[in-house]
């Protein structure tokens, strides 16, 4: 039965998971992030459903944890905040050389370093350019409200299963903390093993029967021929990814003649900018990427050629505006607007912003 | 006498475990990872558990220890194999979960994974072979490298105000009351060899009770590592590896 309830965006995720029949999940305490691990120890969710959950000796430990049971063929999860995410990065490296699925949480707080425990959205570059060593994509969706946080648990899920790789929802401290009314699922069966082989084939360890050859979760390969071929099996898997899978929203672009450009809470800032531009009598839109990789390159190339300017709004130093460029590639004005260090851009800033780029003098 | 005369079903003294793969072993002359990797094959071949059973290889020497068993394995980062196993022995119960690791993977880089996957009393095997130096990158100082011991990165021989110390950790994990069975044994002898063997048969007999973590060491040689024959390495370890290693249990609940 479907259930509307009002509650934080961590305490979203944990009822998702539990509802979409998540296998387990393994965790470290981290601002602002701990209610996701404190909600599903609250709900015992192994006495239900028998979903898993532990708590790791680090964030080290847990997204290897994850790799384990991922390994096996489970929907395993995991959540952290940035400098929690950083001692993730090993793990997710080897998780995408090994194709294993999961999902990983990042409640992004401000950096670097320890840096401070308010929203921030400064690790949009680790998410979506890879994060560990090695080529490769972490499947990247930013939910805008707690609402998405819920429904991108199984989306997460799905994505990861489908191309056999980490996917990972990039929140930040606000959509984290923030309460908001939800509506959540009715409660799934956990997948059987039977019915994992039957959807997604045989390639968990589950103990080698007889009717199968041995299954081996591996990233190793010495020879650079084998390895170079493995790399263009990636590649081409995330082809097919920002062929298949981009999302994102538009708020106001058809008759736009200025674009933001945001995700997550900024995205949620923006709404708000574009309305108050508009009763100032500037045509501004809002396209908002769901999916930050793949990136919605196209939806902004087709919206470029209408409008005068293009603000990325973010809060970071400007990391998603490159990514606008790119897209763009030269054909009109790019800017970036950010408040950052834990600081949260108020909509009139950005409309001034928007003003001062690209209509005053 | 024609050698099709001896080679018949009666005279079978010996047989190579359906467990063990067919593929040719990349370790050196004289290593002991080669014994260990039979011992376990023949263990998971006579408890009849190669269907259940899924391996989790380290980064070291050992890391295409998946090459040589016919089981599912798992192959970790370094250091991570107690974490992985835990996740695997946490999602699959029934399974039979065993991490094989070495000194740099077990004492040093994974110290924090090993030391919490024992102390949750993990229902799992470890196996920890202890050759005191880093093989696999060409003979580095490990963590249970003995005072004055030469290594690639002590080439004076392990200087402590200058290196630290060996780590007993076998010691420090006999003392946590997650591990049932803690115990250390070498393969220089056939009679070692086969103590070796039956205390991983009850390490994985442990889990199947489901008693918590076992582990059990092998001190190990490393001819290549020590720069010494096979031979020689063996007597260095008896008469220098065994004082600081001393073998025997030292946790049997």
């Amino acid at each position: 039965m479907k259930e509307l309830k009002l509650m934080k965006g961590n305490e979203a995720i944990a009822e998702a998971a539990i509802r979409c029949g998540t296998d387990g999940y393994f965790g470290y305490p981290i601002t602002p992030q701990s209610e996701i691990m404190e909600t599903l120890m609250a709900q015992q969710p192994w006495n239900t459903t028998g979903m898993v959950v532990l708590q790791a000796e680090s964030e080290v430990a847990s997204i290897n944890m994850v790799y384990g049971g991922a390994g096996c063929g489970k929907k395993v999860m995991t959540s952290s905040s940035s400098p929690g995410v950083s001692l993730m990065q090993e793990g997710l490296s080897y998780m995408a050389g090994c194709e294993l699925p999961c999902v990983v949480v990042n409640v992004v707080r401000g950096g670097p370093g320890l840096g401070t425990i308010q929203p921030a959205q400064s690790d949009y570059f680790q998410s979506v350019k890879g994060g560990g060593h090695g080529d490769y994509k972490l499947i990247t969706l930013a939910p805008a409200s707690v609402q998405e946080m819920a429904d991108f648990v199984e989306l997460a899920f799905e994505l990861a299963f489908k191309y056999r790789n980490p996917a990972l929802i990039l929140s930040d401290g606000v959509i984290g903390q923030m309460m908001e009314k939800v509506e959540l699922q009715p409660q799934q069966p956990r997948m059987t093993e039977e019915e994992l082989i039957e959807k997604y084939g045989s390639w968990a360890t589950t103990g080698k029967t007889a009717d199968r050859e041995r299954n081996i979760i591996t990233s190793v390969e010495l020879a650079s021929e084998e390895m170079e071929a493995f790399n263009y099996k990636l590649q081409a898997k995330y082809k097919a990814v920002e062929e298949n899978e981009v999302r994102y929203e538009n708020y106001m672009c058809d008759d736009a003649e200025y674009l933001l450009v945001a995700y997550g809470s900024s995205a949620r800032i923006c709404q708000k900018s574009v309305e108050i531009a508009r009763e100032k009598g500037i045509k501004a839109g809002l396209l908002r990427p769901i999916t930050l990789f793949p990136f919605p390159t196209k939806p902004i190339q087709d919206i470029a050629k209408h409008v005068k300017g293009i603000l990325s709004v973010e809060m970071s130093a400007g990391q998603m505006v490159e990514d606008v460029k790119l897209a763009v590639n030269g054909s009109v004005s790019v800017e970036h607007f950010g408040r950052f260090g834990g600081i949260i851009p108020s909509p009139d800033e950005v409309v001034k912003a928007l003003e001062s780029n690209f209509i005053e003098g | 006498m024609d050698i099709k005369e001896i080679v018949k079903e009666e005279n079978l003294v010996y047989k190579k475990s359906m467990v063990l793969t067919d593929k040719e072993m990349h370790y050196c002359p004289g290593c002991t990872h080669g014994v260990v990797h039979k011992l376990i094959a023949e263990v998971i071949d006579e408890m009849g558990i190669q269907e259940k059973t899924i391996g989790v290889a380290p980064v070291g020497c050992a890391v295409f220890a998946y090459d040589y068993l016919h089981i599912d394995w798992q192959e970790a980062a370094h250091g991570r194999a107690p974490a992985v196993a835990t996740g695997v022995k946490r999602l699959l119960p029934d399974k039979m979960v065993f991490s094989y690791q070495g000194d740099g993977d077990l004492a040093a880089i994974g110290t924090a994974e090993t030391i919490h996957a024992c102390n949750r009393g993990e229902n799992i095997v470890m196996v920890f072979i202890n050759n005191g130096i880093y093989g696999m990158t060409g003979g580095q100082m490990a963590p249970t490298t003995l005072k004055g011991m030469k290594a690639s990165t002590c080439p004076f021989g392990r200087e402590p105000q200058q290196d630290g110390n060996p780590l007993k950790i076998t010691e420090l994990l006999a003392q946590l009351p997650g591990t049932s069975y803690v115990t250390r044994h070498s393969c220089h002898t056939a009679a070692a060899v086969r103590k070796t063997k039956k205390a991983l048969r009850k390490a994985f007999e442990n889990q199947q009770q489901k008693k918590g973590t076992s582990l059990v060491e092998v001190v190990s040689t490393c001819s290549s590592g020590w720069k010494m024959t096979p031979a020689k390495a063996n007597d260095w370890m008896v008469e220098n590896m065994f004082p600081f290693y001393p073998l025997g249990d030292l946790k049997d609940e």
